[in-house]
């Protein structure tokens, strides 16, 4: 069995995050990076097919030079073989085309992603990825089993859960009942600074969409106290004033 | 050129947030001045597509046959496509419900469009297609420019004001070959009498400074009353406390509504991205210095065990 994650760097969920003055970037100074937190429960997910079923795990970044620092971050966890393509994609459908061109010699039985990125939260690439490829993608997904040739998964809907099972193979996106995130053990750590990066050029051409201007969210104007020995006041308000129930 | 817009049903229903989608499309269509179609997929009686006449809804092709019955991602995606195609339409707009999200972008991927996930606004046509979502999980705004003359936009729940129109529904049977034989579904579990959090206008939740998961009743009852649904802090659902569906955050679900009242949560970072974009924040936190604080339109800082009841008594002496 052969299964690739698809891994994602972004800010550190304690982040503030700010533009520039001019409102046309992001301002990355001093920020930390991690792996998107979504794709640690796809990762962890990764790892329990490997460890259950023997799976060669993948697992591919699309980004410049500073992302194998994330990369050796899921050697050390327990990913066997790492691919970095090398350029600063723009949208969801650029990684994609990448992840696909980049691994198109090779056939894997699941391709795990997570539900979204934090940062941009796209909520894309393992659908597309899905189209791309043509076959099944399962969103928002919490369980997966895999038994021979099918998967059997739980995903979320509105109001509830869906369970359904697929051929191989599928690409699910990672909630994070999928797998609980692991951390580095010590051979890990040491195996990772060993472990190859296959770095690959892009094979596609501009991206569909850009971003030329941020805001920051609007302030609130400042929160009205209500004693608590007239808490019922809140109440008088949400109904009388703002009407809201 | 024209619009086609995507009317999701649940169970051959339609909700609050189709026709937000259907009042989305139907003034993007006039603002480009070009003709609106719409789409459903699945098994709906006509006279509820029928209904939809009052959002100004006019031509609707209807995909209903066996193929369909049950939303398959791969399947529907196909089914949305041939009806884009045929109607000519360079933009697709759906709902950025679970099963929009899970079609938006494979439509995208199959058609080469642009796409943008969770739009809060209709375009900006002055310099390009510039539509406004949030990005960083609350923490901004991002204004994306779709350049592919494709288009793909999926509209967040609870961000479009609904709005009335005179509309004249003509529906065409549409049959698209789809295949869905690689997908079983075996099992739909949904939760009868709650309110779903995704699609909640109020929303009560509660953090830590509850101590323990007995003590939910009176956020239960006070969601009751009001109709709103419940929530919760990401460590109250790690340990168990509450379901995983009801986590809100930055790692769990994100939600807009009209009402959050926040009882024994901090207000940490994580907790407010996925909850700051709510409209009307209510904060009831016994430490004056609580975070969630700055981000709150109203606070009470009290002991929760003594203001919710409180609330509750409110609620119930309201006529
Ligand atoms: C990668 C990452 C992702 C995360 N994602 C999320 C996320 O998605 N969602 C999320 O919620 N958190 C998330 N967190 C966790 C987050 O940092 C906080 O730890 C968490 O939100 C705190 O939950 P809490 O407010 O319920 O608990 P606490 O921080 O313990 O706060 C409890 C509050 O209750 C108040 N209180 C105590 N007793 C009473 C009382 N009797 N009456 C009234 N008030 C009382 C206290 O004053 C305190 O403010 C994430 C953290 C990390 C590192």
């Amino acid at each position: 069995m052969k299964v690739l994650v698809c891994i994602s760097k972004t800010p550190d969920t304690t982040t503030k995050i700010a533009f520039t003055a001019d409102h046309s970037a992001v301002n990355y100074d001093g920020v930390k990076f991690i792996i998107n937190p979504y794709d640690e429960h796809a990762l962890a997910k990764g790892m329990e097919l490997k460890e259950n079923h023997g799976a060669e795990l993948t697992v591919i970044h699309v980004g410049p030079a500073d992302g194998d620092q994330i990369i050796r971050k899921c050697f050390a966890i327990g990913a066997d073989k790492g691919i970095r393509v090398n350029t600063d994609a723009i949208d969801g459908l650029q990684v994609d085309k990448e992840i696909v061109a980049a691994t198109s010699g090779e056939q894997f039985d699941a391709i795990i992603t997570g539900r979204e990125s934090i940062d941009y939260n796209g909520g894309m690439v393992g659908e597309m990825i899905g189209e791309l490829l043509g076959i099944p993608s399962v969103s928002y997904c919490q369980q997966l089993d895999i038994d021979g040739n099918t998967a059997s998964m739980k995903r979320f809907i509105d109001g509830g859960e869906e369970s359904l099972t697929a051929q191989l193979p599928v690409v699910v996106s990672a909630v994070k009942e999928l797998g609980e995130p692991r951390i580095p053990n010590m051979r890990g750590i040491m195996q990772a600074r060993t472990k190859p990066i296959t770095v690959v050029e892009p094979a596609t051409g501009a991206a569909n969409t850009t971003i030329g201007k941020y805001d920051a969210p609007a302030q609130k104007s400042g929160c009205k106290y209500i004693d608590a020995c007239n808490a019922e006041q809140l109440i008088e308000i949400l109904h009388n004033e703002k009407k809201l129930f | 050129m024209s619009v086609l817009v995507y009317i999701e049903n649940w169970e051959g229903a339609f909700k609050k947030s189709t026709k937000e989608l259907i009042t989305y499309a139907r003034h993007l269509a006039s603002k480009l001045g070009v003709e609106l179609n719409a789409v459903s997929i699945g098994n709906v009686e006509n006279s509820a597509i029928e209904a939809l006449g009052v959002y100004g809804l006019g031509k609707v092709y209807s995909v209903n046959n066996g193929n369909v019955a049950q939303f398959k991602a791969g399947a529907y995606t196909q089914a949305l496509s041939a009806v884009a195609d045929a109607s000519g339409a360079s933009i697709v707009v759906l709902g950025n419900t679970y099963n929009g999200k899970a079609m938006g972008p494979r439509l995208a991927a199959k058609m080469d469009a642009s796409i943008v996930t969770g739009a809060i606004s209709l375009p900006d046509t002055d310099n390009g297609f510039v539509v406004k979502k949030t990005v960083f999980s609350n923490k901004g705004y991002g204004y994306v420019n779709l350049t592919n003359e494709k288009k793909v936009i999926t509209l967040n729940i609870n961000s479009y004001q609904i709005e009335e129109a005179a509309g004249n529904v003509s529906i065409e049977d549409f049959s698209a070959s789809v295949d869905g034989s690689k997908v079983n579904i075996t099992e739909v579990a949904k939760q009868t009498g709650k309110i779903p959090l995704t699609e909640a206008e109020l929303v009560v939740s509660a953090g830590r400074g509850l101590k323990g998961p007995e003590n939910w009743g009176m956020i239960e009852e006070l969601a009751d009353l009001i109709g709103a649904a419940t929530a919760c802090s990401k460590p109250v659902s790690d340990v168990g406390w509450r379901p995983h569906s009801e986590h809100v955050g930055q790692t769990g679900i994100t939600v807009s509504p009209n009402l959050y009242i926040a009882v024994g949560i901090s207000g940490a970072i994580q907790h407010l991205a996925g909850v700051s974009s709510s409209k009307t924040i209510c904060v009831i936190n016994k430490d004056p210095e609580a975070p969630f604080f700055q981000a709150a339109d109203y606070g009470i800082v009290g002991d929760a065990f003594e203001v919710v009841p409180k609330l509750v008594a409110a609620v119930k002496n309201l006529s």
